[in-house]
């Protein structure tokens, strides 16, 4: 690993217990990176995640790192940021994690527009169980537990980030670690709910079940599949047809909660010494 | 010395003023009948200390939020009832492992299900002790007059921060919602505890690391201690792992923790027991009716007293066994179909004869009817 | 001499999975008998770091100091 990243990680943990060919390394390591060039205080950084192949990642992160339950590190995370407005707080999360089992706190943590950074590794399957199928497992696609090919739509979670309100949203992939890490940069410059998806791959149990190749077919496919979004505003809608956004998707500053907070509290401050 | 005002106010209200009184300043909670009084001050007053209210979307994340703040150092407090509770039971697993301070006020209303949101029980007796999956350390106290709901949610707090476990006050919607006249003591006669703070440099701490205390040190998030937290278990270095030896090193600390604080932990009162020959043992409201059933009973000659836990978990077994010793009998009323009564019956049962009075039907089991089950017994 | 190769890599992390070869615009990457990568043509490497940014486990290292 380059020297200068080692500091961000808890190296004698690794290697981590994740799959060979597994994208989510790919993003850990765009997040620590991220981390890095934007300078933040790492002694004032928390790294918040629920449970998961992905929720594993913080335990490798050498930060003030909690690994809650699953689905509720938003909430945790919501519990941290509230109390001390000075941390930063990133949430590492799955995509069954945030928008199943978590759904309700991806929403509100958003529609509070609370300064989280949220970073969401999509590797359309409940990695950790074993491959069962989750709100982003594709219509059709082959899960164990949608042996005929998944019945269900998937949601957008950008679409359903900025129909909350987080207030910054983005989209890379483990192929494109370098916009995906200027996305947590921008991310973590924006003061509020950032959400940044992360399209991670799953050779073991989502690429495997779906002939999809092996891992660095599934990296040849985000690669293929993506097009982003500036290039993608010149092109006719037939062009973009089986193909996913990638770049800065939305980017619309609002106030922000724990601001807003502080704001009352001086206020009331002011009130009782009148 | 100034004395405080007399002043009537709600079991619920002297929750809510004992919780900032201890030191309290975040509350996340959820709505529900009849917790919600203690939010609503809460939301009020904590601002203007500069303490922080959320109003989480669900009960679950009510719990987590609150876990959440503690982790950054802050006294932190949920309350809610019967389905709220059994929402945030995950969690709450998760601070016993974790060991992180919480209090969580349980006014209980009348279960299963949505039962009788306004009406009142003591159904969630058992639920405090193992709603949540797998064996853990747990305290429960549980206050019978408004000044008790003051005072032991003080308690409450101070034990979550010294043993690093989440406290339950139980109230039922009687004691919750019940006016009493108080004098409140003042902030400087009030015992605050709080964590204890790493003794070590960030470098050489080892979060779940004990002395003979058996409670780690605890660094709040953001002082360069970049410590892990995790609901896996985990070896004192408070990362996962799966090995026996280790992880039954960490059950063994977390079930025995709170023994070794028995006597600080442990409270009762006793009235008229010295020479009783029925002994009653109730709690919460329920203590109320038994305390005047005892005294018309004592009119009457007949010789009863009360045992009332006041800390219902872990349940003072040794105080009531030596008791039972001598007693012809113990009658346990309570609202709920015989929850406490199990422990009572497992702690007596070799020494004299015991029974139950159980109702559950929204109604307070009244004087009349303790001192009738009393006499049935005698 | 391992020390004199472009890329630093630590095989001990290596869990084969093949993507670094496979990503290599190159070719200067293979896969040994088990999967795991080694230089198959170091003369041919550019430097240019795409092993390095996706490889999962943090394998590879490019020495960008060294020519
Ligand atoms: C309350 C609860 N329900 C179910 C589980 C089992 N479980 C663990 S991880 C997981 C799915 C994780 O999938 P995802 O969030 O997509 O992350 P990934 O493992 O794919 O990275 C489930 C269902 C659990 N730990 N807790």
């Amino acid at each position: 690993m380059r020297p200068d990243l080692q500091e961000l990680f808890r190296m004698e943990k690794l290697p981590h217990i994740w799959c060979p060919g597994c994208g989510h390394g790919i993003i850990m390591r765009a997040i620590a990176e991220a981390i890095k060039e934007s300078g933040i205080d790492m002694d004032k950084t928390v790294i918040v995640s629920g449970i998961g192949c992905s929720s594993r990642a913080p335990g490798y992160m050498n930060f003030d790192t909690c690994h809650t339950i699953h689905g509720r590190a938003l909430a945790f995370a919501t519990g941290i940021k509230l109390a001390n407005p000075e941390l930063n707080v990133f949430v590492i999360t799955g995509d069954g994690d945030a928008t199943a089992i978590g759904g309700n706190h991806f929403i509100h943590a958003a529609r509070r527009n609370i300064d989280l950074n949220v970073i969401l590794f999509n590797n359309n399957i409940y990695g950790m169980t074993g491959g069962q199928y989750s709100p982003l497992t594709p219509t059709g696609s082959k899960a164990t537990t949608s042996p005929y090919g998944n019945v269900e739509r998937n949601f957008d979670i950008p679409t359903l980030a900025i129909a909350a309100g987080a207030s910054y949203v983005g989209r890379g992939t483990a192929y494109h670690d370098k916009l995906l890490k200027d996305l947590i940069i921008a991310g973590i410059n924006n003061k509020g709910f950032s959400l940044i998806e992360a399209i991670s791959m799953c050779p073991t149990s989502f690429g495997r079940r779906n002939k999809l190749g092996n891992a660095a077919k599934m990296l040849e496919l985000q690669k293929t599949a993506a097009i982003n979004v500036k290039a993608a505003q010149k092109l006719p809608p037939e062009k973009l047809e089986g193909k996913f956004l990638i770049g800065e998707l939305h980017n619309k500053p609002a106030p922000e909660f724990t601001e807003e907070y502080d704001k009352l509290i001086a206020k009331l401050r002011k009130e009782a010494e009148q | 010395m100034t004395v405080n005002k007399a002043r009537l106010i709600q079991g619920n209200q002297a929750c809510a003023e004992g919780a900032i009184a201890a030191g309290v300043t975040f509350f996340a909670g959820y709505p529900i009948t009849p917790s919600t009084e203690i939010a609503e001050i809460m939301s009020e007053e904590l601002p203007k200390i500069g303490g922080k209210f959320i109003q989480m979307e669900d009960e679950i994340g009510s719990m987590a939020c609150i876990l959440g703040a503690s982790l950054t150092g802050k006294k932190v407090l949920t309350a809610s009832s019967g389905p709220g509770i059994s929402l945030k039971q995950e969690a709450i697993g998760y601070a016993s492992m974790a060991e992180i301070p919480c209090v969580i006020v349980n006014v209980q209303r009348l279960g299963p299900s949505t039962g009788g949101p306004t009406s009142t029980a003591q159904g969630d007796i058992m639920q405090a002790r193992w709603g949540t999956h797998g064996d853990h350390p747990i305290i429960a106290l549980c206050p019978a007059t408004v000044k008790e709901c003051f005072d032991l949610t003080v308690k409450a707090v101070n034990f979550a921060e010294k043993f690093r476990t989440p406290v339950y006050v139980l109230l039922d919607e009687i004691i919750g919602h019940m006016r009493e006249k108080v004098i409140l003591p003042n902030k400087e006669d009030i015992e605050i505890v709080d964590r204890k703070r790493p003794s070590t440099k960030p470098g050489d701490y080892k979060p779940y690391r004990t002395d003979e205390s058996l409670i780690p040190e605890m660094a709040d998030y953001g002082t360069g201690y970049k410590w892990h937290v995790t609901g896996l278990h985990h070896d004192e270095t408070g990362f996962p792992t799966t090995k026996p030896a280790l992880v039954e090193k960490l059950m063994n600390r977390l079930m025995s923790k709170l023994d070794k604080y028995k006597e600080e932990i442990l409270l009762w009162q006793e009235e008229s027991t010295d020479d009783a020959e029925v002994l009653i043992v109730a709690y919460g409201s329920t203590a109320r009716s038994a305390l005047d059933a005892v005294e018309k009973l004592r009119e009457a000659g007949i010789k009863v007293g009360l045992f009332r836990p006041i800390t219902i978990w872990p349940f003072p077994e040794e105080a009531l066994a030596r008791l039972a010793a001598n007693v012809k009998g113990v009658i346990v009323p309570e609202m709920n179909y015989g929850q406490l009564y199990l422990e009572v019956e497992r702690i007596c049962k070799d020494k004299c004869k015991t029974s139950g009075l159980f109702k559950a039907n929204s109604e307070p089991i009244t004087p009349d009817e303790i001192i009738a089950k009393v006499r049935e017994v005698l | 001499m391992l020390g004199e190769l472009p890329l630093d890599i630590n095989l001990k992390h290596c869990k084969a999975c093949g993507i670094c070869y496979a990503i290599c615009p190159r070719k200067a990457l293979a896969g040994d008998k088990l999967g795991k990568v080694y230089m198959s043509d170091p003369d041919k490497c550019t430097k240019c770091g795409i092993c390095e940014a996706h490889c999962p486990d943090y394998v590879i290292f490019v020495r960008r100091d060294k020519k």
